[in-house]
């Protein structure tokens, strides 16, 4: 990394950065409550994480100009730990979360992304809107009518407001939202609840803390399983974020700093008493939106965060939770992919399938690792599928010698192994057989166990067999693919022979 | 591809007033080196975004719609900068061409200016760029952490223009500090045809009585190489020493080591490459 890019990506557009950083600030404040209440901790855990990893990722992360911070995904994970556990166990969990990041940062890990295909991706994002809408539903049943309205109102300044002319443009319509709706309710005295009756909101800068957990196997063993979960969520969602901002941005990004990063930021976030998180889909369109593209931008964030929550904390504990609640349900509608929707009818059926095994699996278990593993299993066994359709066998009889010549061409492995047998006559009263492999490629071990199948039945049956081009169509059962890159290579190995 | 290794001369071209000059230099340098030269117009992608809407709200389909209408506007800004560029190309391939250099190819690239150069590093023998791009013109007193970054991560000779061209060099000079970065510039020097029939003179500033015996060593490298060769032992600052020597004796280019200090010392008493860049009237031959 040379010192102009480094300076360029701190530098390069102060201005705007500075701007969408406070943009996004004003609307992680509200997220960072609202998540922390998913998780059942104090609104200050969750704005304590989001100042700690936003300002960390921005100075180790590998994508300028991505916003992340305690996020709705993470929170989901924690629920039960933290009901059965309490805080100081999600701390620790939070530190080996970071710790289980690092290492796969250094794994490379972030590479195993290209097994995530799209249609994950996509059932990924709509199940994670889907979750952080679910979860503002509490908020929502059993109130007064008056909660009803407030949301709506605000709903209606957040999508409105941008329409002025002049302020539309500039001042953020979830600000307008929150100031608003905030004045309204403490000036004519409604009794709904607010952030304040929620928990304890920061009013010093965060302190260093370790863990209050006995350091043992024990604990070891309750934190371990929230932690894998935690990690692997995080990364998933924070690779997939770093794919959208690399595509709205025509930048590249690096993705294993970026898994590293995200480690290190978590640990920052345990020790100071917030609780894990990740890149954040909706915040980073935001900043993107709002002219954002640099590190700057994602330190602004942080530190602005701190300085409004520690300064305007009074102010803050007075917001209605109606207010937040609209934000929220803006956030969820901003990061569903409507035109996944839209798409449905143009996408295969297989790709519809994984995208809805995804977000089923998601919203009923609420993990979105889980959700991910079936998309994926999901995914491969649709493409094995169809790729095992490139097979056929054809035959010829040579009456003279009553010999029969069959010809494989295409793709043998363990989806096709069965349909390959299958190709044989063994009914056929031959003398001799001559099976001719020179098209066909053969993938893995089950392939050459259904061919073996195949010589001797036919030997039961009183044939010579004779296998023509078995090297050649062996040549693809290997395990490590890295001297096949050059052209004349892969020629060499699925080529015509 | 026709191109041999370290053949190339190429010149960075942008809309700049440096450019002509650029461009005159470089045909310089190919015509004397009978060398191919190309001309890059490198279109940058843009630091500030073209977009800011600080509504902050997010509804369905905006990731879709910030896509589209990022796309849309840089499109248009690229076509434009293209459709430039070629002009630019244009008339620098015209004015090589009248210089007497035959067939100048024509290259334009997308990406950062470094990373271009650095992927075209294999093939390039001179680098010939002006010493600010047409962002920075008016910053005079200035140079920009890109080009000390560019030349830093290039490991060939980069020529900086910072004025325009009157006739081919006659005289010049080679600032020596008898450190091993600059040795091996006079290596250079000594080897390269570039120089054949021109006026040397070897300046070192300094006040040891060793660095007297290297000089004389320096010099007989280039006499040896048969150059006419004249020697300078200046005291004082360096920077204002090498300065007064140029203005004295009207030398036209000046050849030095880049960057030949640990980053250690040039964080604490400045980069002399730094200094030089920022005041010379002279146009910088930096040797790596």
């Amino acid at each position: 990394m040379s010192l102009y890019t480094t300076r360029q990506q701190w530098l390069g557009n102060i201005r705007a950065d500075v701007l969408a950083g406070t943009v996004v600030a004003l609307a992680l404040i509200p997220e960072a409550i609202a998540f922390s209440i998913i998780a059942g901790v104090d609104p200050k855990v969750g704005l304590y994480a989001s100042f700690c990893i936003a300002v960390i990722t921005a100075i180790v992360g590998g994508r300028p100009g991505m916003i992340s911070a305690a996020t709705g995904a993470m929170a989901l994970l924690m629920v039960t730990l933290v009901r059965e556990h309490g805080l100081q166990y999600l701390l620790a969990a939070t530190l080996l979360t970071g710790l289980l990041q690092i290492i796969a940062g250094f794994l490379k890990l972030g590479n195993l992304m290209s097994f995530v295909s799209r249609s994950v991706v996509t059932g990924f994002v709509n199940a994670l809107a889907i979750l952080i809408f679910m979860a503002q539903l509490p908020e929502l049943t059993n109130v007064t009518w008056h909660v009803y309205a407030m949301t709506a109102a605000g709903l209606g300044i957040i999508y409105l407001f941008p329409y002025l002319p002049v302020v539309g443009k500039s001042i953020p319509s979830p600000l307008v939202c929150i100031v608003s709706l905030t004045l309204v309710a403490m000036v004519i005295g409604l009794d709904i609840r607010t952030v304040g009756d929620m928990g304890e909101l920061p009013d010093t800068l965060p302190l260093f803390l370790w863990p209050d957990v006995p350091l043992n196997l024990e604990t070891l063993k309750i934190i371990f399983p929230y932690s894998i979960s935690l990690a692997v969520v995080g990364l998933l969602e924070s690779m997939m974020t770093a794919t959208i901002v690399d595509d709205l941005t025509d930048t590249p990004s690096n993705k294993n700093r970026e898994c590293k990063g995200q480690g290190i930021a978590n640990i920052g976030a345990g020790m100071l008493g917030g609780m894990a998180g990740c890149a954040m889909i909706g915040q980073s369109v935001i900043n993107v939106k709002s002219g954002g593209r640099g590190r700057l931008s994602t330190l602004v964030a942080g530190v602005f965060l701190i300085i409004m929550v520690v300064f305007l904390g009074p102010w803050i504990s007075q917001i209605p939770m109606a207010a937040l609640v609209a934000v929220m349900i803006m956030v969820s509608i901003g990061t569903f992919s409507w035109q996944s929707i839209v798409d449905l009818k143009k996408h295969p059926l297989s790709s519809n399938l994984v995208m809805m095994a995804t977000v089923a699996v998601v919203v009923s278990t609420h993990n979105l690792a889980y959700g991910v593993l079936v998309g994926v299993l999901l995914a491969s066994l649709f493409f094995a599928n169809k790729v095992s359709h490139f097979m056929y066998v054809t035959s010829e009889l040579e009456a003279t010698d009553n010999l029969r010549t069959y010809r494989v061409v295409g793709q043998v492995f363990f989806n096709s192994a069965d349909k390959f047998s299958a190709q044989f006559d063994f009914k056929e009263a031959l003398d001799r057989v001559v099976i001719d492999l020179s098209r066909a490629h053969f993938w893995d071990i089950s392939a050459v166990a259904a061919l073996d199948k195949v010589v001797i039945k036919f030997r039961r049956e009183g044939a010579a067999v004779e296998v023509v081009g078995m090297n050649e169509a062996s040549t693809t059962i290997v395990d490590r693919f890295g001297h096949h890159d050059k052209p004349e290579d892969i020629d060499r190995v699925l080529g015509e022979h | 591809m026709g191109t041999t290794q370290r053949s190339t001369i190429l010149a960075g071209i942008d809309g700049s007033t440096y450019s002509a000059a650029v461009t005159d230099y470089a045909a310089w340098v190919a015509t004397k080196l009978q060398a191919p030269l190309k001309l890059l117009h490198n279109i940058e992608h843009r630091d500030t975004p073209p977009l800011m809407d600080l509504s902050g709200s997010i509804g369905l389909g905006s990731r879709e719609e910030l896509l589209e209408e990022l796309t849309s506007m840089e499109e248009r800004r690229s076509r434009i900068l293209l459709e430039q560029g070629k002009a630019m190309l244009q008339d620098a391939s015209q004015r090589a061409i009248e210089r007497g250099c035959p067939e100048p190819e024509q290259l334009q690239r997308h990406g950062s200016l470094e990373e271009t150069l650095v992927e075209m590093e294999e093939e390039i023998r001179v680098l010939v760029v002006g010493i600010r791009g047409e962002g920075h013109e008016n910053r005079t007193n200035q140079v920009g952490t890109k080009l000390e970054s560019l030349i830093r991560s290039l490991h060939r000779p980069v020529l900086v223009v910072n004025r325009p061209f009157e006739q081919p060099p006659q005289r010049i000079m080679i600032a020596y500090d008898g450190g091993e970065v600059s040795r091996k510039a006079l290596d250079m020097v000594s080897l390269s045809p570039l120089y054949r029939g021109l006026e040397c003179h070897l300046v070192h500033v300094g006040q040891g009585e060793r660095e007297s015996e290297q000089l004389q060593e320096g010099a007989a490298i280039l006499k040896q190489a048969g150059l006419q060769t004249t020697c300078a032992e200046l005291k004082g600052d360096v920077k204002e020493q090498l300065e007064s020597y140029y203005h004295q004796h009207d030398i036209e280019l000046m050849v030095m080591g880049a960057f030949g200090q640990s980053r250690l010392r040039e964080l604490l008493f400045g980069s002399l490459t730094q200094r030089m860049l920022t005041s010379s009237n002279v146009p910088l031959l930096l040797l790596r």
